[in-house]
């Protein structure tokens, strides 16, 4: 396994605790085509109190790979690399070590509330059930007095109603609260969201948004936030780690990814958005809106990863004849602040000197 | 209309803005909630659709937003009545669609179509996508003779970018902007006036989400197609329309042109849904002050006194539960459904709010 | 239908790769060349036949398996190969006619109760629940009280039995594909009832009757002969599998062979339905098809690779 993707260690961004710590994370399954390289030599940090936003669309990996480090990926899946979840690698524990991390040190938040709750029990026996096995709380009384403030905390109006009420009985949004008041019961140091506020309305979603945030400006928690929405990215992370084809194509801060985007695939992704308000013409009415620059073609399949750089066969700079057999090293380019902006391309920084979308 | 291997309809016919192809009024679709057990009685109704009056014009884009459950999708269903209304009317090109028997109804199916929101659903996994495209075709006669069939299927996937060495292969092979594609060909076989596009790009990735609007937008110009952008994502449905209509709770609230509508929203409602969108933008994702609204949308089944969003309006005064709100001109076309801009038997409604 | 598809699919070539699809997998293969066996033998028994069906011999009584009979003979001397290879027809026209009347009649009550729903589904459902909640046996003895006995009659007597299984299958098939988007999609296009029910609906909901075909054969050759046994189905003295196995039975400590013989022949006639069954489910399914063509050339290709190299 010749891979030339070389990370130079990247401490915490800040000055808090590192909370996970990833490393030259892969995962490659076989399948019925053939092996699929489905995360290839990831990479980061998340550090407490900070969001660290994974990007890509689907099939791009940035699931599995957070599926990996919980040890919820099937059992034929063959994980590599190190994942120090504070301090000890969460890929090497046991079965039994990682049910009590995932209860207790990280709490998960997934797209669909209505498959991570389960249907025929009710909201205060899911919620007391995790206190309980945990050690959490002292008895059955105690571990409900700590659900209903739980249910306080995300916001759910008449949490104590809301305990004996059954996931089906509540609206999308107010489920994803119950999740995300299931995943703080354990008070984790780390919390994932993986798409979760993907199936929610952009109003519910703002209110999600804004819950997390204020829940981890008072606990510290770290967050990584998987999703394929850079709206929603722009919104909360402090990093950004751009996906594609199971590769970090790019990482840096929030403001050196959104403002000066080096690699081909994120500048796409970012020219593919169509705005929501008008720019105004020269004569101050709306200016007729042109294209969207699409990114032509589709995300190579995990099967049968390009030779050279994974979005070289739709890329449309493709800057350097090395693009097509060699694979670019995630280095760093242009950036502002003490976050290292990286991307893995050969001619990032010339790039970040255009425009997006030219 | 009858232009059987005339693909492309000319330059788009001149626009009169009072054109109306599509014009629905007091349109309701409701569903009946029927009590468990034997007897079944029925107990009340999802007021899905619950009194819209629309105007869609010919060769016009007009996007319809909302959120999940505000009847956007029941609405672009019931304008071609794949869901039947029970009450108001819809008048297609002069006709009252809600009043055609089935030989009529079939034929409207020729001219008013729609593209499915998952491509992956909307496509029969058994027919080869060739056959998926023939369809239309099959059903209305047209090309009749296998090779002129063919030849008018090789022709649509071509429109729609796709290879049309491809239409002896099945839906599975695609990925899922190809199969989009390809539910577009098939809703354009029969050469449509109007075509509903039911949240046509929500289950794509971004980058396919950007060739298929580009699609639809180069489609709807060169064919002059009467189009509705039915969709939640309001960026999209700002990118690809030319006027804009804003549901909540299975009434159409606010109705602008495309940019005055993103620029000054008149509703407080799609002020709220405006201020929700996460910009891809830190700077102005840090900037903006967001309106977030408190509760959930309520039941359609269990639909507010008065103005439907009041309960979650942060102007909410007075008049809002005692009186439903018509959609009135606010300027300039620009229509919204808000006591805000005026109630009749108070001075000045500003001054009484909260 | 087929006809109008002919441009966009070259059908001909589809039918036969899929059928080489289909005969590449071993144990299709295996199920194909039995039930080829096992129709040549029925179509030239008189020819296959070492003797008559009913050549009695009462010196060679219960004799054993050996040279002179294969599968011994039975309690009157009558050899029981002659016997099983005169009884394939019997036991193949009764799995497939049985199978065939329920299959068309209970796949239509379903596709119909699960389409159209409301009444229809109620009334139809509702009739095939009565027919369902007598006991298998009892209702087919009643038809067949009504029809009067005989092997023609005790098929009828199977299919109607059967047809409720397939109704319910079908119908829980359908409900499930009624409301996939591509249905209606089709329908939006202004595709008409007959043309949802049968281009769409029905091939979609095929895999779950295939596989219950595939059981309903094993059964149908089951009932024959517990109805031949009674004397209700095929009148002795013509052989049937079902039938020499119900009298075979009393002699099975004495003379295994008269029971075994039959026994053997029935399993492997159902297994070579089934396996057949598995098979054709699969292919019919472009996507599983696609994935059986991908996996037959990766290991095509593996074969065929030097060793050493790695994809």
């Amino acid at each position: 396994m010749t891979d030339p993707v070389t990370d130079p260690v990247t401490g915490p961004a800040h000055g808090g605790g590192t909370v996970l710590d990833v490393r030259d994370l892969r995962v490659r399954v076989d399948t019925a085509r053939g092996t699929a390289d489905i995360v290839n030599g990831l990479s980061y940090s998340v550090a407490a109190g900070e969001t660290v936003a994974v990007v890509g669309e689907s099939g791009s990996g940035k699931s599995v790979s957070v599926l990996a480090l919980l040890g919820l990926l099937p059992g034929h899946a063959r994980v590599s690399g190190t994942a120090a979840f504070r301090g000890r690698d969460l890929l090497a524990m046991s079965e039994a070590e990682l049910r009590t991390v995932r209860g207790n040190g990280i709490g998960m938040v997934f797209q669909d509330p209505m498959t991570s709750l389960n249907p025929v029990l009710t909201v205060g026996r899911q919620l007391t059930e995790g206190l309980l096995a945990h050690g959490r709380a002292g008895g059955r009384k105690a571990a409900r007095a700590r659900a209903a403030e739980l249910l306080a905390d995300v916001g759910l109006p008449d949490p104590r109603g809301a305990l004996d009420r059954y996931p089906h009985e509540l609206s999308g949004g107010m489920r994803q609260r119950v999740v995300i008041a299931i995943a703080l019961s354990g008070d984790p140091a780390l919390l994932i969201a993986d798409e979760a506020t993907t199936a929610l309305d952009v109003t519910v979603q703002a209110q999600i948004l804004e819950l997390v945030a204020g829940l981890q400006r008072e606990r510290g928690t770290g967050v990584v936030w998987i999703t394929h929405d850079l709206g929603v990215v722009a919104g909360t992370a402090d990093r950004v780690l751009v996906m594609y084809g199971g590769r970090c194509v790019e990482d840096g801060s929030v403001d050196d990814v959104f403002e000066a985007p080096a690699h081909p695939y994120t500048r796409g992704l970012l020219g593919a958005l169509p705005a929501l308000h008008d720019e105004d013409g020269a004569d101050g009415a709306p200016a007729e809106r042109p294209d969207l620059v699409a990114i032509g073609g589709t995300p190579p399949p995990p099967t049968d990863l390009p030779p050279g750089c994974v979005f070289w066969p739709r890329c449309p700079v493709r800057g350097d004849e090395r693009c097509a057999t060699e694979q670019p090293p995630l280095v760093p380019v242009r950036g502002s602040g003490p976050v290292p902006h990286r991307a893995a391309t050969f001619y990032g920084e010339r790039l970040q000197q255009t425009e997006v979308g030219a | 209309m009858n232009g059987s291997g005339a693909q492309v309809r000319g330059v788009q016919q001149v626009r009169d803005p009072q054109d109306v192809l599509v014009r629905a009024r007091g349109l309701q679709v409701h569903f009946p909630v029927r009590s468990t057990g034997l007897r079944r009685r029925r107990t009340g109704a999802v007021r899905a659709v619950d009194g819209v009056d629309l105007d869609v014009r010919r060769g016009e884009v007009l996007g319809l937003v909302g959120e999940s459950g505000c009847g956007k999708s029941t609405l672009g269903n019931a304008l071609l009545r794949l869901v039947e209304p029970t009450g108001g009317s819809v008048e297609f090109d002069g006709t009252d669609v809600t009043a055609l028997d089935r030989r009529a109804l079939r034929a409207l199916r020729r001219r008013a179509v729609m593209v499915f929101q998952d491509p992956y659903a909307s496509l029969d996994p058994r027919l080869t996508v060739g056959q998926t495209i023939a369809e239309p075709l099959q059903v209305h006669g047209l090309h009749p003779g296998a090779a002129a069939r063919a030849a008018r299927v090789a022709q649509l996937l071509e429109l729609v970018g796709v290879d049309p060495a491809a239409a002896s292969r099945y839906p599975h092979e695609f990925s899922g902007g190809q199969r989009q594609r390809v539910g577009i060909a098939r809703a354009l076989a029969g050469e449509p006036d109007f075509v509903v596009c039911d949240e046509a790009i929500a289950s794509l990735d971004v980058s396919v989400q950007a060739q298929v609007l580009n699609l639809l937008r180069s489609l709807q110009r060169r064919l002059g197609l009467t189009l509705l952008f039915v969709s939640h994502d309001l960026a999209a449905v700002r990118h690809l329309s030319d006027r804009i209509a804003v549901m909540y709770l299975g009434r159409v609230v606010e109705v602008a042109d495309a940019a005055e509508l993103s620029r000054s929203p008149q509703h407080p409602y799609t002020q709220a849904l405006l201020s929700a969108v996460p910009l891809p933008s830190p700077e102005l994702e840090r900037a903006r002050e967001r309106i977030v609204l408190t509760g959930d949308v309520p039941s359609a089944a269990r639909v507010p006194s008065g103005c439907r969003f009041r309960t979650r309006c942060r102007h909410a005064f007075a008049p809002c539960p005692e009186v439903d709100p018509a959609l009135q001109d606010v300027g300039g076309g620009h229509t919204a459904a808000c006591h805000l801009h005026g109630v009749v038997g108070l001075e000045d409604p500003r001054a009484v709010r909260t | 239908m087929s006809a109008a598809a002919a441009p966009v699919r070259p059908r001909r070539n589809r039918f036969l790769a899929g059928a080489r699809l289909l005969l590449g997998s071993p144990p299709a293969l295996f199920a194909a060349l039995v039930l080829v066996g096992v129709v040549l033998v029925a179509l030239f028994d008189d020819q296959v036949a070492p003797s008559g069906a009913n050549d009695v011999d009462v010196q060679q009584r219960l004799q054993p398996p050996g040279a002179g009979h294969w599968f011994g003979t039975d309690d009157l001397g009558r050899d029981v190969l002659s016997r099983v290879v005169l009884g394939a027809k019997v036991s193949l026209q009764v799995g497939v006619v049985a199978v065939g009347f329920s299959l068309v009649c209970g796949v239509l009550v379903g596709l119909f109760a699960g389409f159209y729903g409301r009444w229809l589904d109620t009334a139809l459902m509702r009739l095939m629940d009565v027919l369902f909640a007598f006991p298998a046996m009892l209702l087919a003895i009643a038809v067949i009280a009504i029809l009067g006995p005989g092997t023609t009659n005790a098929m009828i007597a199977i299919g109607i039995t059967y047809t409720p299984v397939f109704a319910r299958v079908t119908r829980a098939a359908v409900l499930g594909v009624r409301e996939s988007v591509f249905v209606r999609a089709s329908r939006s296009v202004g595709a008409s009832d007959p043309r949802l029910l049968f281009r769409h609906v029905l091939p979609n909901a095929l895999p779950p009757i295939i596989v219950q075909t595939s059981v309903s054969l094993a059964f149908a050759v089951l009932a024959e002969a517990a109805l031949s046994f009674v004397g209700l189905g095929t009148q002795p003295p013509a052989p049937s599998w079902g039938r020499m196995l119900a009298e075979g039975r009393g002699y099975v400590d004495l003379a295994w062979w008269i029971a075994v013989f039959p026994g053997l022949a029935i399993v492997v006639l159902v297994l070579a339905f089934n396996l057949l069954g598995d098979g054709l489910r699969d292919v019919l399914d472009p996507q599983q098809r696609s994935a059986l063509e991908a996996a037959r050339a990766r290991s095509g290709r593996r074969r065929r690779r030097t060793p050493g190299r790695t994809s």
